[in-house]
């Protein structure tokens, strides 16, 4: 049976009237601008993407590529979690300290005793916390951005305080927490087994070394958590009741949906896609700072929003996001490929932000005007 | 008194704090009947039918259903127990497309994974398509969302919604007061498709042509209690309009005024 033979007698089904997906458009931007920083490369003499040396090997830029991916891939893993709750209808501001405070910890379990022979000078714990192993600290740090999701879940299900609120004083409880950890002084020098957590070949050990892609872990993490995220919000009714709860909360509560717990379960998802992100990072610099994530939770919000994730709730994907996290990427790696200063990135990336909302709310008012 | 009781109540009361929304209200419903609830703003119509689902805790009273009593904790014990209700602010998501709206909170999964259990898309969509046939419903394309449809298609899909599952009895809350004329027709139309699959109806509605076109028999509310108890062919709709104003009240019901 046809979806069309729906369309007798009714409304006629008209294909042009579908709703074109939002992120095919997210897609067209993304190169759309990546052409605009070619081509501004082009009249430079250089490339963007594609590879100029003659005595380098392969079509593309590996090298820019590589970059790119990775530094966005830390944020990207929060961002899957921040695309759930913001399609849940809420949103977290407290990723970026939940990543600080993660940071810290995590990294006081993964400390190696000795540092050049001599004992490790910025040891938190005694000698049983030294060398342990790398499970240890992934475990620790997972419970802690679980414990983080928890509060922000349960505050924000059971007492009915805005997210907005509730997430906003764990941002700040958490970077405290970050900074009374070691009385703000950097934790350091972990074991190998950590360290390699970010930096080792993991595509190497996962594929028995038929491809490398060494010391890009974290984006491989990004890669494989946005597939698995994507696939759980799309087959799952975990995904079907968080869109629904987005949509329409009280339609949602009518139909049986039990909100409340559903609630819980997204803050804790995104308090451990948090917690990720801050092993990663704490790997990937050999070092944890209570000042770790400052701002990530905004660079979060504003990978989901340019993706086409809507902040009213309801409307949004994981692919999206990953397209947003991209478009983000480009356009860092493209304003210094093309020698613009850091302050004019942070400017253009706050218009693009504003920019990406003011479309979301014309395409619903065009939508709603359709209807 | 021909046929089985499907529901009854006796002395349902719903208080909120010191408002008395519903008082005593004591009410039959037999195997394929269809039965209007009238009255003004206020009188207690919504209140009832919010106990009987259990969308609210009622204060007082018992309910029968099926031929025993029920007390049921929330909308999806109501529900699962076959009473399908159509809510006056159309409890549908916005943002998803027909079959997830009709299967809104009773998604049937291929693979039990707790929060986790993969979705049968494939049985949900072909239910759908059943329940739309069965309620002469026409959507034009069923991935759609919601959103994108008429206030018509919407209440339709609503309606719908109570076909797709084996419903013992269907609840509307004045089904058709955002619709256009067209759109009523068609919701009217389910309406008495429901009364030849021989379904029982409990219809909130305050428009006179309508319950005397669709129904079997009125029941007046006023003030959180009922005051009347007619059948469609002794009763006229001036008549109705004096129970619900309150210039009349039932002789069994004279010391609920």
């Amino acid at each position: 049976m046809s979806a069309n033979s729906h369309g007798v007698g009714g409304v006629a089904f008209d294909p042009k009237r579908r709703s074109w997906p939002p992120e095919a458009n997210v897609f067209i931007a993304l190169v759309a601008i990546t052409a605009v920083f070619e081509l501004l490369n082009r009249f430079d003499g250089g490339s963007f993407l594609f590879n100029m040396r003659a005595n380098v090997p392969g079509l593309f830029n590996q090298a820019r590529l590589d970059i790119m991916i990775l530094q966005v891939a830390i944020t990207g893993i929060i961002a899957l979690g921040v695309t759930q709750v913001i399609i849940l209808g809420g949103i977290d501001l407290s990723s970026g300290s939940v990543v600080g405070a993660t940071a810290m910890i995590v990294m006081s379990f993964a400390q190696t005793a000795l540092v050049n022979g001599n004992p490790n000078p910025k040891a938190i714990f005694g000698e049983w916390a030294m060398d342990l192993p790398v499970i240890v600290p992934i475990m620790v740090g997972l419970a802690c951005g679980l414990a983080a999701g928890l509060i922000n879940g349960t505050l924000i299900a059971y007492t009915g305080i805005p997210p907005f609120i509730a997430t906003l004083g764990m941002m700040v409880s958490a970077r405290g927490v970050a900074r009374w950890w070691s009385n703000g002084q950097p934790v350091s020098f972990p074991t190998e087994s950590f360290a390699n957590l970010a930096n080792g070949d993991l595509l190497g050990t996962l594929t028995f070394g038929l491809v490398h892609w060494p010391g890009q872990n974290p984006a491989i993490v990004f890669i494989a958590l946005a597939i698995l995220f994507h696939l759980i919000l799309k087959f799952t009714i975990y995904g079907k009741h968080t869109y629904a709860i987005g949509s329409n909360e009280d339609a949602a509560r009518m139909s049986g949906i039990k909100v409340k717990s559903h609630k819980v379960l997204v803050y804790a998802i995104a308090g451990m896609c948090a917690a990720v992100a801050a092993i990663m990072l704490t790997s990937k610099n050999l070092t944890a700072q209570a000042g770790m994530g400052v701002m990530y939770e905004l660079d979060a919000i504003a990978m989901a929003v340019i993706g086409g994730v809507s902040l009213s709730g309801g409307r949004g994907s994981i692919l999206g996001t990953v397209l947003g996290a991209a478009i983000f990427s480009v356009i860092i790696s493209g304003f210094t490929s093309i020698r613009l200063d850091a302050y004019y990135q942070e400017m253009v990336k706050g218009a693009i932000i504003v920019g990406a909302v003011v479309l979301d709310q014309w395409r619903q008012r065009r939508s709603a005007a359709r209807g | 008194m021909d046929g089985d009781v499907i529901l009854r109540t006796e002395g349902l009361t719903k208080h909120y704090g010191g408002v008395h929304a519903l008082q005593g209200a004591n009410f039959e419903l037999r195997a394929g009947e269809h039965v209007a609830i009238m009255g003004d703003n206020g009188a207690g119509k919504s209140t009832f039918v919010r106990q009987i689902t259990a969308v609210e805790r009622r204060t007082a009273g018992k309910i029968w259903f099926g031929g025993k009593e029920v007390d049921f904790e929330n909308p999806l014990e109501a529900r699962e127990a076959g009473i399908e209700t159509v809510f006056q602010n159309l409890a549908l998501a916005d943002d998803l497309d027909v079959p997830s709206n009709l299967f809104l909170g009773r998604e049937r999964i291929r693979f039990n994974l707790g929060p986790f259990s993969i979705l049968d898309r494939r049985s949900m969509r072909t239910a759908t398509v059943a329940a739309l046939e069965k309620t002469a419903v026409k959507i034009p394309n069923l991935s759609n969302t919601i959103r994108n449809m008429s206030g018509g298609q919407r209440q339709c899909v609503a309606i719908a919604r109570t076909a797709a599952f084996a419903s013992k009895l269907v609840i509307m809350d004045e089904p058709t007061a955002a619709l256009g004329v067209q759109e009523t027709a068609q919701v009217e139309n389910i309406i008495r498709t429901l009364k030849e699959h021989g379904e029982p109806l409990i219809l909130i509605s305050h428009n006179m042509r309508q319950v005397f076109d669709l129904v079997d028999r009125i029941v007046v509310f006023r003030r959180g209690r009922i005051v009347a108890n007619l059948r469609k062919e002794e009763t006229s709709g001036q008549d109705v309009v004096a129970y619900i104003t309150g210039a009349k009240t039932g002789p069994e019901y004279a010391d609920a005024a």
